[in-house]
C-alpha cells in the first residue's frame, strides 16, 4: 500500500496529527469561551492540511518557522499539546513560561522558531534559518508558511527575494485561507494567485490545492528536495479557506455564508478520512482508537497545563538579556 | 454636556473632521467594512464612501509612505494602525520621510497616525506596547498621548487641524472603561501643551495616558494620608511643556514622574532633565520615576501586573519623596 510514496502507518499518522491538530484547537477554542485564556485565539480549523501536510515533508534535521494558523506543523516537530495548553494558559509549562501567550511559541532544540505577531516577520528569519543551514552543508531545509495577507508585507517581498538571490534552502508556504481578517483577497491584491509572484523572484512556485492533505505534501516534498540538491527556494501556495473568525472574538459576517458552505463540504479531515477508508487504510475501530486516544491524551494535557503554575511577578525583569 | 466614553470621543472627532474638511480621508487596515479592529470606524465607509474611507492591504510602511505622498499634494490622511505596535513596520516612512520633510524642502507633511496602545488587557509583547519614545526622539514629529474623552476629542482634532506629522497614541484600557464629559460644539485641545488635572501643594505627580487614572487613585489614597498631590497630564510628549512641567515642579518642590512605558529612554528621564536643569533650587527631594521595568511586556496575569505602574507604587514612591 502506497499513496504519495507514504506508507500506511505514516497516512495514519498524518490523518491523527490533522485530527489531533483540530481537536486541540477546538479544546482551546472551549477554554477561551469559559473565561480561562485572554487574548486572541486564532484557529485553523478546516485548513489543517496545510500546516500537517507541508511539515510532513520534512526531515528531523529542518527546521521550521511557522504562523499564526500552524498548528499541525508544532505539533509535528514535537511539541507536546500540554505545552501549547500551558501557553495559551499562561503558566510556567507553557514555551514562553507566561512571558508571550497564544500562538507565539516555539522550540529551537526541535527545530521551531517562535512566531512573533507582525505578519510576514518570520519570512526574512526563515531566509537566515536556511543560511546558516547552507553552511552546514548537510542538506537541511527551513520552511516557513504566512497568510495571503502577509504577502503584502515589504519583508514577504525582502525576504524572499534575498533567499532567491543567496539560493539558500527554504521552503515558503502561503496559506491563502482568501482572508486576512476582514480583507478578502481581492483586496490584498490584483493578482488570483500568490504563487505567480514566484516568478518575480526566479525561483520555483506552484499552487496545491490547501484541502488535500496529500497534494499539500507532494508539492511540499517537491520543494524541500529541491532545496536539499542546493538548487533554491521554491514558493507554494495551497488554496484554502478560513472557516472561523480572524480570532475567536471575530463572528466573520462579513464573509458570505455561501462561501463557508462551499468550502464546509470540501473539508480537509473529512476528505482524507473518505479515502483513507475507500483505501482500507482506516476502518471503524481504528478510527475509534484514535479518537479515544486523542480524547485521553487532551484531557491529560489540560490537567496538566492547569496545574503548572503561573510565573511569580517578582521574576518579571529575569530573562530579557542572555547574560 | 454628554458623557462620552474616550473611544466614542475619537469616533466623534474623526467624523467631525471629515464632515468639516473634505481633504481629510481615513486609511488602514479593516477599517472600512469591518469599521476598525476596536469598530471606531463602523459605519464611516457607508457615510464617506471608499475615497476616504481606505482599506488596504498589510502594509503599514506603504500606508505611512503613501499617506506622506498624499499629505504632500494637500490631503489630509489619518492613518490606523491595527494597534501601535505595528507602527515599528512603518517605522523608516516616519522617521526618515516624513519627520524630515519640513527641516529640508519647507513644505508640510499634514499627516496623522493612530492607534491602540498600552497594556493591562494581557495583549502580551506585540499587542500592548507603547511605542512613544520611539517618536519623541525624532525632530519634525509631534506625539500626544490623551488620558481623558475630553483630550481624546480635542488633540485628535488639533492633530488633523496641525501642518505636522502627528502620531496620536490611544490607551485601549481607557476606550470603554472611562466617561467624560465633553461639549457638542467645536474645540480642539492646543497640541503642545499639559493640563493640572489637580491641585496639590505638597507634590507632583507628572504624567499622561492611562497612568493619570492611577495617580487619581494615588492621589485620593495620599489625601487621606495628608499629602496633597498634584496631577500634571503632559498630554503632549513632543513638544513636551516645559513650562507647566517647571510650574507644577516649582510649586510642589517634590516630582514623581509617573510612565506606563518602559523606564530607559522613557519621556520620564526627559521630564527630569527639564526639571534639574529650570527648576534644580527648588527641588526638596530627588526626582522619582515610578514606570514599567525594561522588559517586554509580559502576557501573563501575574507578569502583567508586575510590570504595570499602578496607584499602589505611585503611593510608595510618593510617601518616600514626601518624607524629604
Ligand atoms: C504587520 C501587521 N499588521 C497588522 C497585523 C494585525 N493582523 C493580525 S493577523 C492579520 C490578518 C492576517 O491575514 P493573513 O496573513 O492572511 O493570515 P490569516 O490570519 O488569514 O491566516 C492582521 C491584519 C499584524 N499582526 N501585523
Ligand atoms: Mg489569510
Amino acid at each position: 500500500m502506497n499513496h504519495s510514496g507514504l506508507t500506511r502507518d505514516q497516512l495514519l499518522d498524518v490523518y491523527y496529527h490533522l485530527r489531533l491538530t483540530r481537536s486541540l484547537e477546538e479544546r482551546i477554542g472551549i477554554l477561551y469561551r469559559q473565561g480561562k485564556i485572554f487574548g486572541g485565539v486564532y484557529l485553523s480549523t478546516g485548513q489543517e492540511a496545510v500546516s500537517v501536510g507541508a511539515a510532513y515533508a520534512l526531515g528531523p534535521g529542518d527546521i521550521i518557522v511557522p504562523s499564526h494558523r500552524d498548528m499541525g506543523a508544532h505539533l509535528l516537530r514535537g511539541i507536546q499539546p500540554r505545552e501549547i495548553l500551558a501557553q495559551y494558559l499562561g503558566r510556567l509549562g507553557g514555551l514562553s513560561r507566561g512571558r508571550d501567550g497564544n500562538v507565539h511559541y516555539g522550540d529551537i532544540q526541535r527545530g521551531d522558531v517562535a512566531f512573533i505577531s507582525p505578519m510576514a516577520d518570520g519570512i526574512p528569519v526563515a531566509t537566515g534559518v536556511a543560511l546558516a543551514l547552507k553552511r552546514q552543508g548537510k542538506g537541511r531545509v527551513a520552511m516557513t508558511w504566512f497568510g495571503d495577507g502577509a504577502s503584502s508585507r515589504g519583508d514577504f517581498h525582502e525576504g524572499i527575494n534575498l533567499a532567491a538571490v543567496l539560493r539558500v534552502p527554504v521552503v515558503f508556504v502561503c496559506n491563502n485561507n482568501q482572508y486576512a481578517y476582514s480583507t478578502p483577497l481581492s483586496r490584498q491584491t490584483r493578482v488570483p494567485d500568490i504563487a505567480a509572484r514566484a516568478g518575480g523572484y526566479g525561483i520555483a512556485g506552484t499552487i496545491a490545492e490547501g484541502n488535500d492533505v496529500l497534494a499539500v505534501y507532494e508539492a511540499a516534498k517537491e520543494a524541500v528536495e529541491r532545496a536539499r540538491r542546493g538548487e533554491g527556494p521554491s514558493l507554494i501556495e495551497c488554496k484554502t479557506m478560513r472557516m472561523r473568525g480572524h480570532s475567536e472574538h471575530d463572528d466573520a459576517s462579513y464573509v458570505p455564508r455561501q462561501l463557508l458552505e462551499e468550502w464546509r463540504a470540501k473539508d480537509p479531515i473529512q476528505g482524507f478520512e473518505a479515502r483513507l477508508r475507500e483505501w482500507r487504510i482506516l476502518d471503524e475501530s481504528e478510527e475509534a482508537r484514535i479518537t479515544k486516544r486523542m480524547a485521553e491524551e487532551l484531557e491529560a494535557a489540560v490537567a496538566w497545563a492547569e496545574a503548572s503554575p503561573f510565573p511569580e511577578g517578582k521574576d518579571v525583569e529575569q530573562g530579557v538579556y542572555s547574560t | 454636556m454628554p458623557e462620552i466614553t474616550y473611544i466614542e470621543a475619537i469616533r466623534q472627532a474623526l467624523w467631525e473632521e471629515m464632515e468639516r474638511d473634505e481633504r481629510v480621508f481615513l486609511v488602514g487596515e479593516d477599517i472600512g467594512v469591518y469599521g476598525g479592529a476596536f469598530k471606531i470606524t463602523l459605519g464611516f465607509l457607508e457615510k464617506f464612501g471608499e475615497d476616504r474611507v481606505i482599506d488596504t492591504p498589510i502594509a503599514e510602511s506603504a500606508i505611512v509612505g503613501s499617506a506622506v505622498g498624499a499629505a504632500l499634494m494637500g490631503l489630509r490622511p489619518v492613518v490606523e494602525m491595527q494597534f501601535s505596535d505595528f507602527i515599528a513596520c512603518a517605522f523608516d516612512q516616519i522617521v526618515n520621510m516624513a519627520a524630515k520633510f519640513h527641516y529640508r524642502m519647507g513644505n508640510s507633511v499634514p499627516l496623522v497616525i493612530r492607534g491602540p496602545s498600552g497594556g493591562g488587557v494581557h495583549g502580551g509583547p506585540f499587542h500592548s506596547q507603547n511605542p512613544e519614545g520611539w517618536f519623541v526622539h525624532v525632530p519634525g514629529l509631534k506625539v500626544v498621548a490623551p488620558s481623558s474623552p475630553y483630550d481624546a476629542k480635542g488633540l485628535l482634532k488639533a492633530a488633523i487641524r496641525d501642518p505636522d506629522p502627528v502620531i496620536y497614541f490611544e490607551h485601549k484600557y481607557l476606550y470603554r472603561r472611562i466617561k467624560g464629559k465633553v461639549p457638542d460644539e467645536d474645540f480642539t485641545v492646543p497640541i503642545g501643551k499639559a493640563e493640572v488635572k489637580r491641585e496639590g501643594a505638597d507634590l507632583s505627580v507628572i504624567t499622561y495616558g492611562a497612568m493619570v487614572h492611577q495617580a487619581f487613585e494615588a492621589a485620593n489614597r495620599l489625601s487621606a494620608k495628608g499629602i496633597e498631590v498634584e496631577i500634571l497630564d503632559l498630554r503632549t510628549l513632543l513638544p513636551l511643556d516645559r513650562e507647566a512641567i517647571l510650574g507644577t515642579a516649582r510649586k510642589t518642590g517634590k516630582v514623581v514622574i509617573v510612565h506606563e512605558a518602559t523606564r530607559t529612554g522613557g519621556v520620564g528621564g526627559e521630564v527630569a532633565a527639564i526639571i534639574a536643569e529650570g527648576a534644580f533650587d527648588r527641588l526638596d527631594g530627588p526626582i522619582l520615576r515610578v514606570t514599567a521595568p525594561d522588559t517586554p511586556v509580559p502576557f501573563t496575569a501575574p507578569l502583567e501586573e508586575a510590570f504595570l505602574p499602578n496607584a499602589d507604587k505611585i503611593v510608595a514612591a510618593a510617601q518616600r519623596l514626601a518624607a524629604y
